[in-house]
């Protein structure tokens, strides 16, 4: 057990984890063998670890989440942490609390790790200044989710047994997507390729210079991927702003049977969630046989245990 | 002339006509020259000089009695009343004006009542166009829902659908970031938005050029910033975004400047004039008269003169009737009050004519604006002379004089700019698919 804890101090030399910008291919590949490991715990009888006993682990998000929140809560449970699930809408920050003193008050309460997510991009590294603790960022904004780009590596790894090579094609509303960024960073970091597919009015500007292909006809930006990773259309999006209806961006940028054949045949099918079954993906297809959108839920839990894993070797003990 | 033509024109003649003893203009080749032409079903099947006397056996053979035959007009912007106003227009009597006119393909303005702004409506377009219209008709759609400016129609699959462009009507869409997402949407789909340049907040209440014939008249005036503002920002967005832009209709040298300079710099950018603006100018308004009153207003004679000299240099890509039917009633008011429009379908040949002899401008010059480089902007087949191209033809004497009596128009609605005006050529057959669609002198209205 000692050996194991020195492990992951080598190899993971970072306090927080607020993004996958600066994650080396090393760190990334520790961090998923040993959600690897989690992801067996997780499947035997008694899940229950001891790593974090004694420790505090506050879940604060000021956006509404499900199962980000409740995958941390499980990995934190799962390895013996005390949980503090703030909500928000409850909270002083409704009374008119800046962000800062959010930070202050809970930081004096003496937490271990704070897992954030905010609305607003470079909230949680603002938020990661002021406190003592470890703070994981859990979504800021359009800026990073690092803990999801993990958790697709960790899916796509398991089903194809690499990442190296494959081409993997991120569609939807990439220019406001959190996930995108962190898995256009995640994987090129560890050798994939990645293109990139929306209309023009949902694609980063000079897609090149982050490393990406990009793509405004589906149909040529799926032919002969690995991994299809579909993002979420969010509602206010649709209505005739960037995209002029649910139903036309179904017609061209929905995953649908059509579509999809255009990529490898044993192309992996995935989603973060939540999804809109007839905007972004059809819903056979997200029922599809090589549909990991559940998997991706699984190994979700498992490496966020193991980032706290990580991060717990940075705690004063 | 209702249902006989339709079914006439959808029908392809059988038996190949030769149609010789013509002075040939192709403006896409720039030939001027006499010849004819064999059509056989609905297409051009030869064309060149050795038609000129005769032609093969077993064909019938029309003398076109050394009139020019040319490529059918291609008009880029009808406003019809159909659906909603049919009482100011239909598919059916504007097809008819423009068959009359010269004009072989209309593209119709999506501002109608409903708005064109869905698949379905394109469809009705299309199938009533099918069913009632003499010559072709393409249909233009919303660029945002109800025209208003603030989302943006579903481009792709009204492009799907048979919609030719994407046009915010005889408005200007204010929110920049909403023109902005429309032309970085439009790339995706290879769709043309076409947009009336005119700045809502400048041109508010505006009933004519302001100047100083408008400040005489007592009139409020909108001035040649108004419409330049608009440009400036399209051409600063196209830039950025890289999508085709094709500013409908220009009317003063300024803005002539700004299309100059985005073309300069190989940016996406085209654009039109109407015959009005070719032809007309702020003092032809007179005493109030309202059916002088169009947008944008006419300007003054040197913006005239520059928009002639623009179709001349080439600078100006296409002219457009800009057909816009209105009530007597609506006109017959106080100017300020008085609806915006003219009719322009029937006298658009001869009123181009004028530039022919007025300034003597080169016809294959003035009818390229008419015929190829409409077809190129909105990706027709039509417009041109050549082996293989549809047979959408006319036969005009480009002298014959002629007085416009609005009372023997087509056009189910009167308001002619040109009423009792002298023009100069005439249209003596139309052809749209090898099928005759008018022929002067037409006894159905005299």
């Amino acid at each position: 057990m000692p050996n194991a804890r020195k492990k992951p101090k080598n190899r993971f030399p970072h306090r927080h984890l607020l993004s996958c910008e600066n994650l080396t291919a090393d760190e990334l590949v520790a961090l998923l063998d040993l959600a690897d490991k989690a992801a067996e715990n997780n499947r035997k009888v008694d899940k229950k670890r001891d790593l974090l006993r004694g420790r505090t682990l506050i879940n604060l998000f000021f956006e509404a989440s499900t199962r980000t929140q409740a995958s941390f809560e499980l990995a934190a449970k799962r390895l013996g942490a005390d949980v503090l699930n703030m909500n928000v809408s409850t909270s002083s920050v409704q009374k008119g609390e800046t962000l800062i003193d959010t930070a202050v008050t809970l930081n004096a309460m003496r937490p271990d790790i704070i897992v954030v997510r905010h609305h607003a991009a470079g909230a949680v590294e603002l938020l990661s200044q002021k406190v003592d603790c470890s703070v994981i960022n859990a979504g800021d904004g359009s800026h990073q989710h690092p803990t999801q780009a993990l958790l697709d590596a960790l899916t796509i790894r398991r089903a194809k047994g690499r990442l190296e090579g494959l081409l993997v094609a991120i569609c939807g509303d990439v220019v406001h997507s959190r996930v995108a960024r962190s898995n256009i960073e995640l994987l090129n970091a560890l050798g994939a390729r990645v293109r990139i597919i929306a209309p023009s009015t949902l694609l980063p500007p000079t897609p090149e210079r982050f490393g990406v292909e990009a793509f405004t006809d589906m149909w040529s930006g799926l032919d002969g991927v690995d991994v299809i990773m579909m993002l979420r259309l969010q509602r206010e999006r649709m209505q005739g702003a960037y995209v002029p209806s649910s139903r036309e961006y179904f017609h061209f940028f929905g995953l649908d049977h059509d579509k999809l054949s255009k990529a490898k045949p044993d192309a992996l099918i995935m989603h973060p969630g939540p999804m809109n079954r007839g905007v972004e993906i059809a819903s056979t297809i997200a029922d599809h046989s090589r549909s990991v959108i559940r998997e991706q839920v699984e190994m979700g839990v498992a490496v966020r245990m193991a980032v706290l894993e990580a991060l717990s070797t940075h705690l004063p003990s | 002339m209702t249902k006989s033509a339709a079914t006439a024109t959808a029908k392809q003649t059988a038996k190949p006509t030769a149609y010789i003893n013509a002075r040939l203009i192709d403006p896409e080749t720039e030939r001027d020259e006499p010849g004819g032409v064999v059509v056989r079903e609905g297409l051009i099947e030869d064309i060149g000089k050795h038609l000129r006397r005769n032609a093969p056996d077993g064909m019938e053979i029309i003398d076109c009695g050394g009139h020019i035959l040319c490529p059918g007009l291609i008009d880029a912007q009808v406003f019809t009343g159909e659906p909603g106003s049919e009482h100011r227009e239909t598919l059916m009597t504007a097809s008819q004006a423009a068959a009359a006119g010269g004009v072989t393909s209309i593209i119709v303005m999506p501002d109608t009542d409903p708005v064109i702004d869905q698949v379905s409506l394109v469809d009705f377009i299309q199938r009533r166009a099918r069913d009632n219209a003499v010559v072709r008709v393409h249909t233009m759609a919303a660029t945002t829902r109800g025209l208003k400016g603030e989302e943006m129609t579903e481009i792709g699959l009204l492009k799907r659908a048979g919609a030719i462009a994407f046009s915010n009507g005889k408005s200007s869409i204010a929110n920049t970031r909403v023109m902005r997402n429309v032309l970085n949407y439009a790339k995706d789909h290879n769709a043309v938005i076409v947009h009336h340049t005119e700045d809502p907040y400048l041109s508010q209440n505006a009933a004519m050029n302001s100047g100083e014939v408008a400040a005489r008249l007592g009139l409020t005036g909108v001035s040649r910033s108004a419409e330049t503002i608009v440009l400036e920002r399209d051409v600063r967005l196209v830039e950025m975004t890289g999508g085709r832009y094709h500013a409908a209709t220009i009317s003063c040298a300024e803005s002539l400047a700004v299309v100059q300079n985005a073309k300069t710099n190989k940016l996406p950018v085209t654009c039109g004039v109407s015959i009005n603006h070719l032809t007309l100018n702020e003092n032809d308004i007179g005493s109030y008269r309202t059916f002088f009153k169009i947008r944008p207003p006419l300007r003054s004679e040197d913006d005239r003169q520059a928009m002639v000299q623009a179709i001349a240099s080439g600078d100006i890509d296409i002219i457009v009737s800009s057909h816009d039917p209105q009530d007597t009633d609506d006109k017959r008011r106080p100017f300020s009050e008085a609806a915006d429009g003219a009719i322009g379908l029937e006298t658009l040949l001869s009123g181009v004519l004028r530039l022919h002899h007025t300034d003597g401008i080169a016809l294959t010059t003035i009818l390229k604006a008419l015929t190829i480089n409409p077809a190129r902007i909105f990706g027709l087949s039509t417009g041109r002379l050549s082996k293989g191209a549809p047979a959408d033809l006319i036969i005009f004497d480009p002298d014959e004089p002629w007085v416009v009596n609005k009372d023997f128009l087509r056009a189910r609605s009167k308001n002619t700019p040109f009423d009792e005006a002298k023009l100069q050529g005439r249209v003596k057959q139309t052809l749209v698919a090898g099928v005759s669609v008018y022929r002067y002198p037409d006894t159905a209205n005299t």
